[in-house]
């Protein structure tokens, strides 16, 4: 800023945004400190939704914890269920079987695609359009329903187990119900396309806005989606392969841009690539048990430590165990994408409107239970 | 509906002479009962109004909208409105108390008093003032006051935030809109309402003008705060903006104010550039269906706006308006202006 504007300047002031705030999508709150629209410092407060969830795992059963993990990201319940259970069988050496792996990543994509619909409808509807969120609710209806009918939760799934998953799929009515929603789907997301992307206004609202350079994004650590839009072709379905995801063909989508319409596009066709592999995996769905055999009736993983990483809609979810051979972890410390994507957000304010916080906010995608846990 | 006039206007002399009083109560009892039509005509409208959008946004949105209270919820503002009288009337601590009460008021008397001069059908009008354009555009304008005042006197960021977004934006807009109507004006060669309609006997001015309808109709949805130019509200950003600390019948007086402006416009617009009251088989199907017609498929047209849009920012919707509508509104203005001559 040049110093004739800086004469211009006008008394700041400070607008508090949140805990309750329709845009803070859940419990954040954020003080700003104001020079007419623009922002010239934000100071975020997080915490509000803080259960100390690592503290609670030390002094359960492992197994009585893995219903605890999808509170941890409401929206994608079962990839904290994949972390968790992921990180009990490498401590075991288990191998679990290959259906169990199968639905497993069906499954996952499956609530990727709910995740990300949700984020979809939520985005516009932060910039004012109200009927992209209901449209959103009506395709994220056919996902639930495949996976209520397989766990039989809508949110919290806590379906698979170590060595496996709870139960096999109701294999007849969910053949049938996936079939409508292979036909289905991809005329959803043509909707999508044909009813935002190229708005005029939702454009205007979102091309160069709030961009992160690839530098910045890896500096700050940010992971998925948001990273993967600044140019780093980074996916740990790709790059560090778990369960079955070599098998499957699809593509990472990255996007050079860093704005927020890459990060609204970029979920989009991430949307289509799930679909892409949730297609493959229910045809070449192989017959079989889906709990390993060789799982112990008493959870008691060997003495030692593990991290595992898994690839979850809103970015790298890591989750450090350590065993001490007893029923309880000893130690239980969780790398959860949402407080790593968040944390860029005062640097992406600084000088921004006022009516850019809450795009430059809602593509980050940020879920507060993820971020205070 | 103007013999109905006429015969109660009769009456009503007729009763005054016969009771032997004073001969200004005639005139004095005329100005009550047609401002008593014109705040019931807005009340029934505004409560059909609010209906309407919802009908409307629910089908935009795979949905049915209300249907519970009356034939396709066709009560449910009545249910609403029933609901918003009886709650508390809460004035914040420390705001401006007498702005605060009064604002509400301000915001919903302009446009009361603007309907004096729209024509619903052939003569009837309240008032077909020399001047009846200039009147209009006087008096809405008066809508801003009442924003800046319900902001300011809340004691609210957010409200004061959404009070000078407001005023920029409804100073900016008055402009574009007051130009594109001029090329009408020229075309009719009055101001007066009823003397526009007649000068579209033969033809519609949309048809002479269809660029200054566009930048009208835009103007007119940033006037009355509609998607995609509800900044002063924008309810993601500011939670409801000018209003967000006005509850129970004050918050209710600016959202009857709101659907009535919405109407206002569309009824202008109506006016202007779709021929007024007029319409084919014209003895058969009288000029208020047709004028109710028209007025009210331009409001859909708004409400659809806001269940298909998003908003645009506070810089962009200023931008927008000086440096294209004001612009193109000028072109309009010249190339009407030269072709006249020219002809």
């Amino acid at each position: 800023m040049s110093t004739e504007t800086r004469e211009l300047r006008t008394e700041e002031f400070k607008v508090n945004i949140g805990p309750q705030h329709p845009s803070t999508h859940g419990v954040f709150r954020m003080v700003n400190t104001m020079d007419g629209e623009r922002i010239v410092a934000c100071e975020p407060h997080i915490g509000f939704l803080h259960r100390s969830m690592e503290k609670m795992a030390e002094n359960r059963q492992y197994i009585s914890y893995l219903m605890m993990t999808d509170r941890i990201d409401y929206l994608s319940g079962l990839f904290c269920n994949e972390a968790h259970c992921r990180a009990i069988e490498e401590l075991y050496e288990l191998e679990v079987t290959k259906r169990a792996q199968y639905i497993r990543v069906m499954l996952m994509e499956l609530n990727r695609i709910a995740s990300h619909s949700i984020f979809w409808g939520i985005f516009a509807l932060d910039l004012g359009a109200i009927t992209p969120f209901l449209w959103a609710f009506r395709e994220r209806e056919v996902v639930m329903d495949l996976l209520e009918m397989t766990t039989g939760q809508r949110i919290t799934f806590s379906y698979f187990r170590p060595g496996g998953v709870a139960e096999d799929l109701p294999v007849e009515d969910f053949l049938r119900r996936a079939k409508f929603f292979v036909k289905d789907f991809p005329y959803r997301v043509a909707d999508y396309h044909r009813l935002l992307d190229k708005n005029e206004i939702f454009v205007h609202r979102t091309k160069g806005v709030g961009v992160i350079p690839a530098d910045m994004a890896v500096n700050y650590g940010l992971t998925g989606p948001n990273l993967r839009c600044s140019g780093v072709d980074f996916d740990l379905r790709k790059d560090r392969p778990y369960e079955c995801y070599e098998d499957f063909d699809f593509d990472v989508i990255t996007y050079e841009e860093g704005d927020c319409y890459a990060r609204y596009m970029a979920r989009i066709y991430e949307m289509e690539e799930s679909y892409r592999i949730f297609k493959q995996a229910l045809e070449g769905l192989p017959e079989g048990d889906v709990k390993s055999p060789d799982t112990p009736k008493k959870i008691k993983p060997p003495a030692g430590e593990v991290y595992v990483r898994v690839e979850s809609p809103r970015g790298d979810y890591g989750l450090y165990m350590e065993s001490d051979g007893s029923d309880k972890p000893y130690r239980y410390k969780l790398r959860t994408p949402s407080f790593s994507n968040l944390c860029i957000l005062p640097k992406l304010l600084e000088n921004a409107y006022l009516a850019d916080m809450v795009p430059i906010f809602g593509s980050l995608d940020v879920i507060l239970p993820d971020v205070d846990r | 509906m103007h013999a109905l006039f006429g015969w109660l206007n009769e009456k009503w002399t007729a009763l005054i002479e016969w009771l032997g009083l004073p001969d200004f109560i005639v005139p004095a009892g005329q100005m009550v009962f047609d401002g008593i039509c014109v705040a019931g005509f807005i009340a029934v409208l505004v409560l059909f109004l609010i209906w309407l959008e919802r009908k409307i946004s629910g089908h935009a949105q795979d949905r049915f909208g209300p249907m519970r209270v009356g034939w396709h919820g066709c009560i449910q503002t009545v249910a609403d409105a029933i609901k918003l009288i009886q709650k508390e009337d809460i004035v914040p601590a420390r705001a401006d108390r007498w702005v605060y009460n009064v604002a509400p008021f301000v915001a919903f008397a302009p446009t009361v008093i603007a309907f004096v001069v729209i024509p619903f059908g052939d003569g009837v009008i309240v008032k077909d003032l020399n001047i009846g354009i200039l009147y209009l555009f006087a008096i809405t304008s008066f809508a801003v006051i009442a924003i800046v005042m319900g902001g300011w006197a809340s004691n609210n960021k957010y409200a004061l935030l959404g009070a000078f977004r407001s005023a920029a934006q409804l100073v900016s807009y008055e402009v574009p809109l007051v130009l594109s109507v001029l090329g009408v004006l020229m075309l009719a060669g009055t101001m007066r309402m009823g003397g526009i309609v007649e000068a579209q006997s033969s033809m519609w001015f949309i048809v002479y003008q269809p660029l200054g309808f566009l930048i009208y109709f835009v103007a007119a949805t940033a006037e009355v705060n509609r998607t995609p130019f509800d900044i002063p509200e924008a309810e993601q950003e500011l939670v409801a903006g000018f209003n967000v600390e006005y509850s129970g019948m004050k918050f209710a007086m600016f959202f009857l104010a709101e659907f009535a402006n919405m109407f206002l416009v569309a009824a202008i617009a109506t006016t202007l550039f779709l021929g007024g009251w007029k319409g084919p088989f014209q003895p058969y199907i009288p000029g208020e269906v047709w004028f109710l017609v028209k007025a009210l498929g331009l409001t859909a047209l708004i409400q659809v706006f806001r269940w298909t849009y998003p908003r645009l920012r506070v810089d962009q919707l200023m931008s927008f308006a000086w440096k294209l509508l004001l612009p193109l509104a000028f072109l309009n203005i010249i190339v009407t202006g030269l072709i006249l001559v020219l002809r």
